[in-house]
């Protein structure tokens, strides 16, 4: 027997723990990131999250840094994977705050991530501008977190501007009021599902199949095919990316014949539109942008130049902005978070989804709620105080 | 039941350790605070694992079940019963899930056993997704005053529990039961010992542990979703811990925890883009060279020493 194997992982133990110490330097500023790389969310993190910040920094670094006092800094970007595990995300917000001292956090993605954290942000003082957090909460949650703003919206707005949208196509003579709606049983699917029920009684509308499926189900024709032999005028679908696929996949199949078909979380994905091409033709989806403005066609162009994919249409321009908004407020008061928290509150941003301020539960209230694939681009067609909503097409077959 | 004086020396600085552990929060808030919270509850979960997969050999994976069903009882709680309460609540309802798990599962040995357990975390989760959907609940938010430091000393009081409770099994004759049944279960049955109670009686600790950390750490996760709840990566992490430290002492799965959420923290904090490879490369290394967990690699040393002496 022999102790070698012990020694062996000590050392390997020591050498990691040596490497844990990171060097700090005074004329970089510190911008802490921590989201999925890996795990159930890592999808959509690497779609919409990591690739903006790359870019953001990128940019910023190019242009010979940020202006704090009169001084030029360079961004230095120290990024954690969190697996997508809340644990991980403490630890991680924790790591960056007190061991990597660093001056700003970028807000985590996602509903549970972000709150997990949440937390932290108050406690060390970090302004958390979260966007891939949408709640109805806001009132609740920046009262207790008043460090905590939110931008891409809440679970109502999303769900009742898709009956808006709906109605007015009704009411325009373009489609009856028998509507099919079915949802994925997890959290946010949920949520929307049971904001929208009550919202689509009140409109007027008969809602003729209902039902739900489990998170990860990978056979959805029976769900199409009840809908189908229900002969709605409209589909609306409150899913998640996997099912967001399977449900269009299906509908092509069963040559859904319907004057709207809407799919929830992941129809603005660039990937949507290159998978189903001319079928996705009026195919209305959560979220949207103004694709004709000139500072967000700027955006896609060097997102795809520097980090090698196409932005989606909704979330991406939203995280982008949310560093616009962090930027401008270093720049504005420096690198106090207090300072620049009590900024945040109070002013009004200039960023490519146009002028951002923040109302006194901390919350945007522009944002973009629904768009709709067009010639092979995903527009918006309904949104809260946003600017360049174009009008809606109807669902034409799936050819 | 009489006390050896090595006994009450060890009951002596089983206490003081725990007093040393909770100043922690006074000497440093944050970052291993932090750690102190992660470490105090994989011991938690991993020690209570250990009494049970320990003697028996039974692997369970139904930590996560447990775990998450007890951030379910808080999250759902919260607004109407003090914490104190949820906690036990939670610790009640772990028991009673695991007797009933027990009972229809311990009587299959081996990997059926297993995959029982690891099927567990999603059918429950299934369960609760189900009943959220019908009845179209929104999502749980877990709003308190509690902080870091308030969950660490709770986590800490649960380890103490655990370790009292583990001593106190190990002496007991239903302890005696299941290092038999361990042993042989043939012999143990035609010994006249009711194992599936015996074992359904042990399986309700680990059950009610996991239930009761997962109530306690809600607070820290501020929002309930099932797919985080009940993520099956915690029931893996706890058995790889426990089988780091070695399960057949009482100390043994603490000894695995310890380095084990510094090893982790050294491979998130340095490789960000590679973190899960990384971890999965430490757990070969791991089973690899220390088979019997550092409890195995000392019972080697002190074999090896007690030889030479002889000779």
């Amino acid at each position: 027997m022999n102790r070698r194997p012990f020694l062996k992982l000590v050392s390997a133990l020591t050498i990691a723990s040596a490497l844990v110490a990171s060097a700090a330097s005074a004329d970089t500023i510190r911008i802490g990131a921590v989201a999925p790389k890996t795990g159930p969310l890592a999808g959509g993190a690497t779609v919409t999250q990591w690739p903006s910040i790359y870019l953001w920094v990128d940019q910023v670094n190019k242009a010979g840094g940020l202006t704090v006092d009169g001084e030029q800094m360079m961004i230095e970007l120290i990024e954690y994977d969190d697996q997508t595990n809340p644990g991980e995300t403490i630890k991680a917000v924790q790591r960056l705050a007190t061991q990597d001292d660093a001056h700003f956090i970028i807000a985590p993605y996602g509903t549970g991530l972000n709150l997990a954290a949440a937390p932290l942000f108050d406690r060390y003082g970090y302004p958390q501008i979260a966007v891939s957090a949408i709640t109805d909460q806001q009132a609740d949650l920046s009262d207790k977190f008043p460090n905590m703003f939110f931008t891409l919206g809440t679970t109502t707005a999303l769900a009742a501007d898709v009956v808006k949208v709906l109605s007015d196509m009704r009411d325009a003579g373009q489609m009856g009021d028998k509507v099919a709606m079915v949802n994925v049983a997890d959290a946010f699917g949920i949520e929307l599902a049971t904001a929208a029920k009550p919202l689509f009684e009140g409109a007027g509308f008969e809602i003729v199949y209902e039902t739900s499926y489990p998170l990860g189900t990978q056979d959805l024709s029976p769900v199409i095919k009840g809908a189908a032999a229900a002969e709605p005028d409209a589909f609306v679908a409150w899913s998640y990316p996997p099912d967001t696929f399977g449900l269009t996949e299906q509908a092509m199949i069963e040559n859904l014949d319907v004057k709207a078909f809407y799919t929830a979380v992941a129809t603005p994905f660039p990937g949507y539109g290159a998978r189903f091409g001319a079928a996705a033709e009026g195919v209305l989806g959560a979220g949207g942008v103004n694709p004709e403005s000139p500072a967000f066609m700027e955006y896609a162009a060097a997102h795809e130049a520097v980090t090698g994919s196409k932005p989606d249409y909704w979330a991406s321009a939203t995280t982008y902005a949310s560093l616009e908004i962090l930027a401008q407020s270093i720049e504005a008061v420096g690198l106090d978070r207090a300072d620049v928290t009590a900024h945040l509150k109070e002013s009004t941003f200039e960023t490519i989804l146009g002028p951002i301020s923040f109302d006194e539960n901390n919350s945007n209230a522009d944002f973009w709620t629904v768009g709709q694939w067009q010639g092979g681009v995903f527009k918006g067609v309904a949104s809260r105080g946003r600017d360049g909503t174009v009008p809606v097409i109807l669902k034409d077959g799936w050819e | 039941m009489s006390l050896t004086g090595t006994d009450i020396r060890n009951l002596f600085l089983a206490a003081l350790a725990l007093t040393i552990c909770a100043l922690l929060p006074l000497g440093d808030n944050g970052y291993w605070l932090g750690l102190g919270v992660t470490i105090a509850m994989f011991t938690a979960l991993a020690t209570s694992w250990a009494l049970f997969s320990g003697p028996t050999h039974y692997i369970s994976l139904a930590t996560a079940a447990f775990f998450g069903v007890g951030t379910y009882v808080t999250g759902l709680g919260i607004d109407n019963l003090p914490f104190w309460s949820l906690v036990g609540l939670a610790g009640l309802i772990g028991a009673i899930l695991a007797a009933l798990v027990g009972l229809a599962t311990l009587r299959l040995s081996g990997v059926y056993f297993v995959i029982f357990t690891l099927g567990l975390a999603e059918l429950v989760r299934q369960v609760i997704t189900w009943v959220q959907n019908n009845t179209g609940q929104k999502g749980l938010y877990v709003l308190t005053d509690l902080d870091e430091a308030g969950i660490y000393w709770w986590l800490l009081g649960l380890c103490a529990i655990v370790f009292l409770a583990g001593w106190l099994i190990g002496r007991s004759r239903l302890g005696f039961a299941l290092r038999i049944i361990g042993d042989d279960e043939t012999v143990a049955a035609h010994s006249g010992i009711n194992t599936a109670r015996a074992k359904v009686l042990l399986f309700m600790v680990p059950g009610a542990v996991a239930a009761m950390t997962g109530a306690i750490l809600a607070p820290r996760y501020v929002y309930i979703e099932p797919s985080l709840a009940f993520a099956p990566i915690l029931s893996f992490q706890v058995v790889i811990m426990a089988l780091l430290g070695g399960a057949s002492r009482l100390w043994g799965p603490l000894v695995g925890v310890i380095p084990f959420t510094f090893l982790l923290e050294a491979v998130s904090s340095n490789f960000p883009n590679q973190t899960t490879l990384v971890i999965g490369v430490a757990f070969l290394v791991i089973v690899y060279l220390l088979p019997g967990g550092f409890v195995g690699l000392l019972n080697k040393i002190m074999h090896r020493i007690n030889t030479r002496e002889r000779f």
